[in-house]
C-alpha cells in the first residue's frame, strides 16, 4: 500500500511539507506567475522586506559574473598596463588597477568563479556525506550514532585552519582539491544538523505508520526522514557558503588556495596588504566586494533558516 | 569531584584518538621529509636511505606512532630537522605571544559584547536593539584578517596610532607591548564579539521572561540590579560554552593575524613551518593546540557545575 504523503496531520512547530503539487491550469503566463508567487510565500512566507531582496539581488549578481566571466565586456585579469599600475577607482579602471596595472574589476569578476565553485562544491560535499551521516546516525542511534559523534568531536578539536593548512598540504591546490579540503571541514557541522533533525521527525506518528505497515527502513529513510530533514538543511546551506567563501578567501590570504595566476578574492586583499599605505584601493575593492557577498549569504540564509530551525539545545 | 572521575576516562580517549590523527595526518602528507632535508636535485640514494634510518622512518607506522607519543608525554617532541631546534622549546618560547593575543582578544570582545547585548536585550525590538543586531551582523562577516586590514588602515596608516607591523615583549617595555598586540587583538576580537553578543542577547531575552525577574521589579529593585544580578549570570552559561568552542576559531584567526602582523607566535610558526614542510614541527605544533583546545573545554565543561547549582545536583 502507498503511503500518501500528502495527509499527514502536522504540528504548527513541524517544518513545512516538501512536496507539493502545483496545478498551473490552462490560464495564461499571469495566472502562472501569481500561483509561483503564491507558492513561494507559502514556502517562505511573506514579509522578507527589500533588505532581502536587495540581497538576494547581490548574490544573483555575482553568481551571474562567476558564470559569464569569459564572455563579459572586462578586460583581461592577468593582463598587466604597467601605467595603470595602482590608478585608483574611476580613472583608467572603473575599479582602478592593482600593482601590476591589471584591472580590478575583471579580476574581480575572474576571482567570484573561484568563490563560487569553491562554495558550491564545497557545500554539496559537506551536505552529501555529513547529511547522510547524519540522518543514518539519527535513525539508527546505538553504536553507529555514538562511534561517529566520537570521530567527529575529534575532527573538532583541530582547529579549522590548522585541518585545512595539513589538508591542502595533502591534497594540493587545485580548484577540486580546495573545494574537497573545505567540503571535508564541512563534514561535521552538516551531520549534526542533520542528526538533531532526523531525531525529532523519527519520533512522529507518520514514521510509525510507515513502519507499522511495514515498509522498508531503505523506503522509511527516503520518502519519509529525507523528506522533512532535507529542507533545514538546505536552508542551512547559505549560511554554511557564506562561512566557505571566508575559509576560502581565508587560504588564499595565505597564498595557499587556487594557484596564480588565478585572480581569487583572498589573493587580492593580499596583494593589497602591500600597497595600503599608497594605493589603499587595491585592498579595499575586493575586501569591500567579499564583504557584501558574506553579509548577502548570510542574511538571505538566517532569514530562510530561521523558518526551518530545529535546535540542537531541544534534544 | 567524582564528576571529574567520570569524565576523565572520555578525556584520555579524545586525546588518544586526537593524538593519532595528528601523526596520521601528518605522516601521509606527500614528500619524503629524508629527501626534503637533503635537497631535492641529486642526493644519492644511498644518502636518503641512511638519514631516513637516522630519523626512524623506515619503521612501521605503528611502532614510530607509539615510539612518538611515548616521548610527547614527556614533553619531548623530537628536534627540528631543518633548524635542529627543540620543537617544545619552540612552541615555549612563542607561547606567550599567542596566549597574550588570545586572551586579549577574548576579554575586549567580552567588555564589548556584555554590555552590548544587554542594552540590546533590554531594548528588545526597539530601533537600538536593531542597530546594535545589524552591526553584529555585519560584523559576524568580516573575516579577521579583513579586519586587520581596515583597523591597520584606519588607526595605523591614517592615524598613526599604532604599529602597523611587530611585537615588543611585555619585559621590553610594557606600555610598547600592548601597543602593539592592540591592532592585532581588536581584529581577533571583532568576530567573536558579533558571535557573543548574539549569543548572549537571545538568552537574556528568554531569562528577562522569567517570574522570578517579574518579582524582582515587583519588589522594586533597580533595573540595573536587575540585569546585573538576576539575569545576566543564568543567561552566561552558553556563552561560556561557545568561548570555549570558539577558542578553536581563535585560534584559526591567530595564524593569519600573526603572520599579518609578523608577530613571533605559535599560529606563524605552524605557517611557516607547513611552507617549509618542517614535518616534526607542524606534528608537535598541532597536537600542542589541539590538546590545549581539549582540555581547555573540558574545563570550562567542568566548571558549569561550580557556577549552576542545577548541574551540580543533577544526578
Amino acid at each position: 500500500m502507498p503511503i500518501e504523503s500528502g495527509n499527514r496531520r502536522r504540528t504548527p512547530a513541524e517544518p513545512l511539507p516538501v512536496r507539493r503539487k502545483t496545478s498551473y491550469g490552462s490560464a495564461g503566463r499571469a495566472s502562472r506567475a501569481l500561483s509561483f508567487s503564491v507558492a513561494v510565500r507559502q514556502v517562505f512566507g511573506s514579509g522578507f522586506g527589500t533588505g532581502f531582496w536587495l540581497a538576494a539581488g547581490w548574490l544573483l549578481l555575482v553568481a551571474a559574473c562567476a558564470l559569464f566571466a569569459t564572455v563579459l565586456p572586462v578586460r583581461d585579469p592577468l593582463d598587466p598596463v604597467i601605467v595603470n599600475r595602482l590608478n585608483a577607482p574611476f580613472t583608467t579602471n572603473w575599479l582602478g588597477a592593482d600593482g601590476l596595472g591589471r584591472d580590478m574589476l575583471s579580476r574581480l569578476v575572474h576571482g567570484a568563479r573561484v568563490s563560487v565553485v569553491i562554495s558550491l562544491t564545497a557545500v554539496s560535499i559537506g551536505m552529501l556525506i555529513g547529511g547522510s551521516l547524519g540522518i543514518l546516525a539519527g535513525y539508527f542511534r546505538g553504536r553507529f550514532e555514538r562511534a561517529l559523534m566520537a570521530v567527529l568531536d575529534v575532527i573538532l578539536a583541530f582547529p579549522w585552519l590548522v585541518l585545512l593548512l595539513a589538508l591542502v598540504a595533502f591534497i594540493g591546490q587545485s580548484l577540486m582539491a580546495i573545494s574537497l579540503a573545505i567540503g571535508l571541514l564541512w563534514i561535521p557541522a552538516y551531520a549534526r544538523v542533520a542528526r538533531a533533525n532526523t531525531l525529532s521527525v523519527v519520533q512522529r506518528e507518520y514514521v510509525l505508520a510507515a513502519r507499522a505497515m511495514g515498509a522498508s527502513t531503505l523506503r522509511i529513510l527516503l520518502r519519509e526522514v529525507l523528506p522533512n530533514v532535507i529542507l533545514p538543511v538546505l536552508a542551512y546551506g547559505l549560511v554554511a557558503m557564506g562561512l566557505v567563501v571566508i575559509v576560502e578567501s581565508a587560504l588564499a590570504f595565505l597564498g595557499l588556495s587556487v594557484e596564480a595566476p588565478q585572480p581569487t578574492w583572498g589573493g587580492m586583499i593580499a596583494e593589497g596588504k602591500r600597497h595600503l599605505a599608497v594605493a589603499p584601493h587595491v585592498a579595499l575593492v575586493p575586501s569591500i566586494t567579499m564583504f557584501l557577498t558574506v553579509l548577502s549569504l548570510n542574511y538571505v540564509g538566517d532569514r530562510l533558516r530561521s523558518r526551518f530551525e530545529v535546535k540542537e539545545s531541544n534534544l | 569531584m567524582h564528576l571529574v572521575l567520570r569524565k576523565l576516562p572520555w578525556l584520555i580517549g579524545t586525546l588518544l584518538a586526537v593524538s593519532f590523527f595528528t601523526f596520521l595526518l601528518v605522516s601521509l602528507l606527500p614528500g619524503d621529509p629524508a629527501v626534503m632535508i637533503l635537497g631535492a636535485g641529486g642526493v644519492s640514494p644511498e644518502a636518503v636511505a641512511a638519514l631516513r634510518a637516522e630519523l626512524g622512518l623506515d619503521r612501521p607506522l605503528l611502532v614510530r606512532y607509539f615510539d612518538w607519543l611515548g616521548s610527547a608525554l614527556t614533553g619531548d617532541f623530537g628536534r627540528s630537522p631543518m633548524t635542529g631546534q627543540s620543537v617544545m622549546d619552540a612552541i615555549l618560547s612563542r607561547l606567550p605571544v599567542t596566549i597574550q593575543l588570545g586572551v586579549m582578544a577574548i576579554i575586549i570582545a567580552l567588555l564589548l559584547a556584555v554590555p552590548l547585548a544587554m542594552l540590546s536585550a533590554y531594548h528588545a525590538g526597539s530601533r537600538l536593539d536593531r542597530a546594535i543586531s545589524g552591526l553584529g551582523f555585519a560584523l559576524m562577516s568580516i573575516p579577521s584578517f579583513m579586519m586587520a586590514i581596515f583597523l591597520i588602515l584606519i588607526l595605523a596608516v591614517s592615524m598613526n596610532l599604532f604599529p602597523a607591523t611587530g611585537w615588543v615583549p611585555f619585559s621590553v617595555s610594557p606600555a610598547a607591548n600592548l601597543r602593539s598586540a592592540a591592532l592585532p587583538a581588536l581584529s581577533l576580537a571583532m568576530i567573536e564579539l558579533a558571535l557573543y553578543m548574539r549569543l548572549l542577547r537571545t538568552d537574556l531575552i528568554s531569562t528577562l521572561q522569567q517570574d522570578y525577574i517579574t518579582l524582582a521589579r515587583a519588589k522594586g529593585v533597580p533595573n540595573w540590579q536587575i540585569m546585573l544580578r538576576h539575569a545576566l549570570r543564568p543567561s552566561s552559561f552558553s556563552l561560556m560554552t561557545v568561548v570555549g568552542l570558539q577558542l578553536g576559531g581563535v585560534i584559526s584567526g591567530a595564524i593569519i593575524i600573526e603572520e599579518i602582523f609578523a608577530l613571533p607566535g605559535v599560529g606563524r610558526l605552524l605557517y611557516q613551518s607547513i611552507l617549509q614542510r618542517d614535518l616534526l614541527m607542524v606534528q608537535g605544533i598541532v597536537l600542542f593546540i589541539a590538546t590545549a583546545y581539549v582540555v581547555v573545554n573540558f574545563l570550562v565543561d567542568l566548571s558549569y557545575s561550580l557556577l549552576d547549582p542545577r548541574v551540580r545536583h543533577a544526578d
